[in-house]
């Protein structure tokens, strides 16, 4: 297919969807498989995964060649960024999920656990001091302090916010050399902070004895933060991938959705950042 | 907005099976929705009638107690997410593009993918049944600590919800750019057909509720397999929390399924009452307000969990409210047939079904709502026949409805009338044969998800099955004049109603070309 | 290993063709069997004030909404009747009216803030559990009650004593089938009797419709709820929260005696627990 100047894009059939579809099949019955240590799962989830990052490599490098070679007209790019913006709302509500349980955990059921009647006769003796693990859990564990490595994190987070934004300045005036050294520098705040949380989670269950089965606040701990560090890993690969193309010449000072785009996702993740140094770590 | 010139998409059209694997194309995508819908319909039906087979009377004759549980799972899962809802995806896909003068979607490639998430789904689910242990048997709301317990099969259904929910919300983010961004010059928003409206506000709801319910079964994965206690007093957590998150995604849900239904009526009243639909802002205004009430309502289904009793009385009065903006509707589909010129086809008859029995079932929902008399209909076949009303007899009938009406644009032929009449008239009959007594059952006591009860239910319960047998072969017509229609249906005139006056009808010819509006419409 | 647990699963099916032949003997005899048969059209008569209380909310809404149905179905079906083509009607082009719209906004929020007074005085009765005269705990397992008398010290376990023949059909099938118990509940008529539920495995809910309770039972939690019966008997009740396989099969019976009655029971299980220690 063509398309004039002015048109709306319409891509031709495409086999990508499917490919994908098949990748997910593969890795959730991997997934299945493996969790009850039947044959076969480890296999097919890394087939799985393997088809997945085939699809992604085919269907973006399509996306971007279409860009690159002047497909995508002033409207096709307006839906790029409901799409995009979209996509983010749908990530909200999705952190909403485990904020939400964080919530209600520490201000509801854990209080409720040592009142009234539940806790006269159920639990004698629990107190719901924050962070609590619950009642039945007597393993022992020391909460994760605010004020070293995930103020720091916090610190690394906020700079790339801004060393992003430069970057995007730069594209806009058309400094290109610019623009590729602060991307890079917004790669690598990205994986120093990755570094710091691996380093964070390792010190976790070796010296805190702080592990997923802490009770309430090591459930809630490991999956906000476990789910944000995954947000900030496919930030980063996603921020590469922008740097690699910024470095191929790709982009105009007007017509750089894709920049964008990561850009927007990047912020979010800083975002949701904030929100679990404030009600994770620090309160 | 840029005008859409002209394509050329003469190269690179795969045939047979490719066609439809790799199609870009949203008609060819509405019409695999529809019919993946249709086949998710048979499935989840032929469950439901193993679940009225074993409650034909008393005593176990069918089925284990086990797989009757499993049913009644994988019923209500693949009733909601398999057949009612990619049903509604495929009127859309169809649809919004025409409604609005849009040349397609506005990521074609997007929604193939959103379709095609679906059969994998599926198949998780239905592979579910043969793994040791079989499929989840813990409702389709999947209450912990019950989840817990469950074998593989939970854990399919765990990854099948989530790559529901991905098709979900992909397929939302794709209608709303449509929406918003493909509209033909002229078309502003408060001309766009109520179905549109209908389906912006749904994917808006969809987007902000899949990802919740994901979040809430990726909890349930992880106390079953990696030592979380969201939903373990022991540690601190809440089995109760799951059921917040479950219904802060669960209320908006039923609502998804509702308002595109309600938007395929609000097309095809006017329709057949040659005349403009009534109070067409007021609408839009009360279909927003449900929308944003829905998200504020979750725990009536939790009226009898111990929460707070101001908690109570706050849901309470909330839920109520509801009953505002949903009227408001109802009037306004009353008052456009009011002093209209009625003709009753089997689009307007659905239509009409459709009116009587889901304001029925919204009446019940008022009942329930207070919360005093839920306490006593909670968990009790009075909400089954509740959300019958407003599911089967609302969403499936509204459906049934949009398809007869759209079928000659879709495929140039007619169906045949004389049979349609027959659906309908054995479709609402044996409906209310099987639900409606169920309303007497609960006000009795007898609870759900049970494979088998003491003898005082019996009467109805014979009644209730009878009607689901004949439900079902009712459908079987259904199927019967689809198949007639596409084979040897008699040719379509271009205007088959006389009182359509979107863009579809107005604009394209019958049945609508592959490639509609590639250059867009002027919209007065 | 599949193949045996697939077996198990369909294994009921093998009764299929048996059911076939009912279901058609069923639908011939259902139609006399009906006219004879006194149906249950709505809730049981309750035994307790606040039930009393709460049928009479359930009533009041029902009428309102027949009302409103009346209305709402007697202008559709005019409409069906008298504005059809075939009766030569023309479709007059109006669609808009401010002053219509307001009133049928504002006049369902009328009707539903009348409804709310009545329901949040039940709801406010019905959830006030406060000054018991005594207190039990009903614990959920999978799949029986378990019963703390807590001021009395007395416990037991309440389990289905429907005989295993009845369930598969082999024998015929007794007047409280899958409603009869070993241990039912014992409590004296006229006094506020607290249950706190509780739950040992997964949910369940305690649920006795005479007695206007259902209360979810939460492992790890206290719930409670109360009634206070005003007449002696006994009533049956089942689990209502899906809790698994057996969740249709573990009911709860309550036998309201009089004062007399109880204190003999009381003693009775006392002397039971002193002999078994
Ligand atoms: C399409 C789906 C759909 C829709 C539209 C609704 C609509 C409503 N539902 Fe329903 N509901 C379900 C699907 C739906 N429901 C499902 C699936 C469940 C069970 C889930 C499970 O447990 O498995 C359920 C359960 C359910 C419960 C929990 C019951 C329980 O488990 O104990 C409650 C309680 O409040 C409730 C209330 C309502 C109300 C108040 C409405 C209102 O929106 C109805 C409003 C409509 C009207 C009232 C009629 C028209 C109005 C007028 C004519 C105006 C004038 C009227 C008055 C002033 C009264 N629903
Ligand atoms: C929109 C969704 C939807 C739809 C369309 C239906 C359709 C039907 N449901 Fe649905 N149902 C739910 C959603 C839906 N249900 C949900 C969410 C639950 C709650 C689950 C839970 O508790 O977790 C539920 C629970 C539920 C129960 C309670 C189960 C229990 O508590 O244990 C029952 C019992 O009667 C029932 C019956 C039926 C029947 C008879 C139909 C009929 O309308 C189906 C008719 C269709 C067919 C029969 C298929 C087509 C016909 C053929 C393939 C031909 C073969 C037919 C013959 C040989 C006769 N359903
Ligand atoms: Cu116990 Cu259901
Ligand atoms: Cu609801």
């Amino acid at each position: 297919m063509t398309s004039q100047p002015g048109g709306y894009y319409l891509p031709s059939p495409s086999a990508w969807p499917v490919t994908g579809s098949v990748a997910l099949f593969l890795m959730a019955l991997g997934g299945v498989l493996i969790m009850h240590d039947a044959g076969g799962g480890t296999a097919l989830l890394i087939v799985g995964a393997a088809i997945l990052i085939y699809m992604m490599f085919g269907w973006f490098g399509t996306v971007i060649r279409e860009s690159e070679s002047g497909k995508y007209n002033k409207q096709v790019d307006v839906s790029f960024r409901w799409g995009m913006s979209w996509f983010i709302f749908s990530e909200v509500m999705f952190f909403a999920a485990f904020f939400g349980a964080l919530f209600y955990m520490r201000v509801l059921s854990v209080p409720w656990l040592s009142e009234a009647d539940t806790g006269a006769l159920l639990w004698p003796g629990f107190s719901a001091d924050w962070p609590a693990s619950g009642p039945a859990i007597t393993d022992q564990f020391t909460p994760m302090a605010a004020w070293g490595i995930p103020a720091l994190n916090t610190a690394i987070l906020l700079t790339s916010g801004v060393t992003i934004t430069i970057a995007h300045w730069a594209l806009k005036n058309n400094q290109r050399s610019k623009l590729n050294w602060f991307m890079f520098l917004t790669i690598a705040l990205g994986l120093t902070f990755l570094g710091f949380q691996i380093y964070e989670y390792g010190h976790a269950y070796a010296d805190l004895n702080l592990t997923l089965e802490s009770g309430a606040y090591g459930a809630t701990f490991f999956m906000l933060t476990g789910f944000h560090g995954f947000h900030v890993t496919v930030g980063t690969i996603m921020l590469i991938v922008i740097w690699l193309r910024c470095l191929k010449g790709h982009f105009t000072a007007e017509h750089h959705f894709g920049f964008e785009g990561v850009a927007w996702y990047w912020h979010f993740v800083d975002v949701v950042w904030l929100g679990l140094f404030v009600f994770v770590y620090w309160l | 907005m840029e005008a859409v010139h002209e394509h050329d998409h003469s190269h690179d059209h795969p045939s047979g099976i490719m066609r439809w694997v790799k199609t870009t194309n949203h008609k060819d995508i509405g019409t695999m929705y529809l019919w993946f819908s249709f086949a998710m319909f048979m499935v989840g039906g032929v469950m439901a009638l193993i679940l009225r087979a074993e409650l034909f009377q008393p005593g176990l004759q069918v089925v284990e107690p086990e797989f009757f549980n499993q049913m009644t799972t994988l019923h209500g899962l693949i009733m909601v997410f398999g057949a009612i809802m990619p049903a509604f995806v495929g009127f859309a896909n169809w649809q919004i593009p025409m409604m609005i003068g849009a040349p397609d979607m506005a990521f074609p490639r997007l929604n193939n993918w959103s379709f095609w998430l679906l059969p994998p789904a599926a198949t998780l689910l239905v592979l579910s049944m043969f793994v040791p242990g079989g499929a989840a048997g813990v409702g389709w709301t999947m209450y912990a600590p019950l989840t817990v317990q469950q074998g593989m099969g939970m854990d399919l259904l765990i990854f099948a919800v989530h790559i529901l929910g991905m098709s979900s919300i992909l397929g939302s983010i794709n209608i709303i750019t449509t929406i918003l961004n493909m509209r033909a010059p002229g078309m502003t928003m408060m001309k766009m057909p109520l179905f549109v409206w209908t389906w912006l506000i749904t994917a808006y709801l969809l987007v902000a509720a899949m990802p919740v319910l994901a979040g809430a079964v990726t909890m349930t994965l992880t106390d079953r397999h990696f030592g979380t206690n969201f939903f373990n007093a022991a540690g601190g957590g809440d089995p109760v929390l799951f059921q917040h998150i479950f219904w802060f995604f669960g209320h908006p849900e039923v609502y998804i399924i509702a308002i595109p239904a309600f938007g395929v009526v609000s097309q095809v009243i006017p329709a057949f009452s040659r005349k403009p639909l009534f109070g067409y802002a007021s609408m839009v205004y009360a279909t927003a307000s449900i929308a944003i009430l829905s998200f504020l309502v979750w725990a009536h289904h939790m009226y009898t969990v111990g929460m707070p009793v101001e908690a109570q009385l706050y849901y309470m009065f909330a839920t109520m409210l509801i009953a505002v903006p949903t009227g408001v509707k109802v009037f306004n589909w009353v008052a456009t047939m009011w002093r209209g010129s009625l003709t009753f086809e089997t689009p307007m008859l659905f239509a009409l079904g459709f009116l009587f029995l889901f304001t029925i079932g919204g009446f019940t929902g008022l009942v329930l709502s207070l919360t005093p008399v839920d306490v006593q209909l909670h968990d009790t076949y009075y909400v089954v026949a509740h959300f019958h009303y407003v599911m089967v007899a609302g969403a499936l009938f509204s459906a049934f409805a949009g398809v007869y009406f759209w079928l000659p644009k879709w495929i140039g032929k007619m169906y045949d009338e004389t049979l349609g009449k027959w659906h309908f008239w054995l479709s609402i009959i044996f409906f209310n044969v099987t639900f409606f007594v169920q309303h007497f059952l609960g006000l009795a006591g007898m609870p759900r998800r049970i494979p088998d009860y003491s003898l005082q239910f019996t009467d109805f319960n014979m009644i209730s099955s009878i009607g689901a047998f004949g439900f079902g072969l009712s459908q079987l017509l259904f199927l019967y004049i689809l198949i007639k229609a596409i084979r040897s249906g008699e040719k379509a005139p271009e205007k088959p109603w006389e009182g359509a006056d979107t863009l579809e009808w107005t604009h394209l010819p019958t049945p609508a070309p592959y490639h509609s509006f590639e250059t867009p419409p002027t919209v007065k | 290993m599949i193949k045996n647990d697939i077996k198990s699963t369909f294994g009921g099916s093998m009764r299929l063709t048996a059911f076939l032949r009912l279901i058609c003997v069923g639908t011939v005899m259902l139609v006399p069997g009906l006219a004879a048969a006194e149906l249950q059209w709505n809730f049981k008569p309750a035994n307790t004030e606040i039930g009393v209380a709460v049928h009479d909310l359930h009533s009041l809404v029902m009428w309102i909404i027949v009302l409103i149905a009346i209305v709402v179905f007697g202008a559709m079906f005019y409409a069906i009747v008298k504005h059809r083509k075939s009766a030569g009607h023309q479709a007059h082009q109006f669609h808009e009216n401010t002053t219509i719209e307001i009133v049928w906004t504002v006049v369902p929020v009328f009707i539903l803030v009348g409804m709310a007074f009545p329901a949040t005085k039940a709801l406010l009765e019905l959830r006030d559990s406060s000054a018991p005269d005594m207190t039990i705990k009903a614990t959920g397992y999978q799949w029986k009650w378990g019963y703390d008398y807590l001021d009395e010290g007395i416990s037991f376990y309440s389990t289905l004593s429907t005989p295993r023949e009845q369930i598969e059909g082999d024998t015929e099938k007794g007047e409280n089938y899958l409603l009869e118990v070993d241990n039912p509940v014992v409590v004296p008529v006229g006094k506020k009797v607290r249950i706190l539920t509780t739950a040992n495995d997964v949910l369940h809910a305690w649920y006795v419709p005479e007695l206007t309770v259902k209360q979810d039972a939460i492992p790890g939690f206290i719930r409670d709820t109360w009634f206070r019966a005003e007449k002696t008997g006994t009533f049956r009740g089942q689990c209502a929260e899906l809790c698994g396989k057996e969740h249709g099969f573990m009911p709860i019976v309550v036998n309201v005696v009089s004062e007399d009655e109880y204190k003999i029971w009381v003693a009775e299980q006392k002397s039971r627990v002193a002999a078994r220690n």
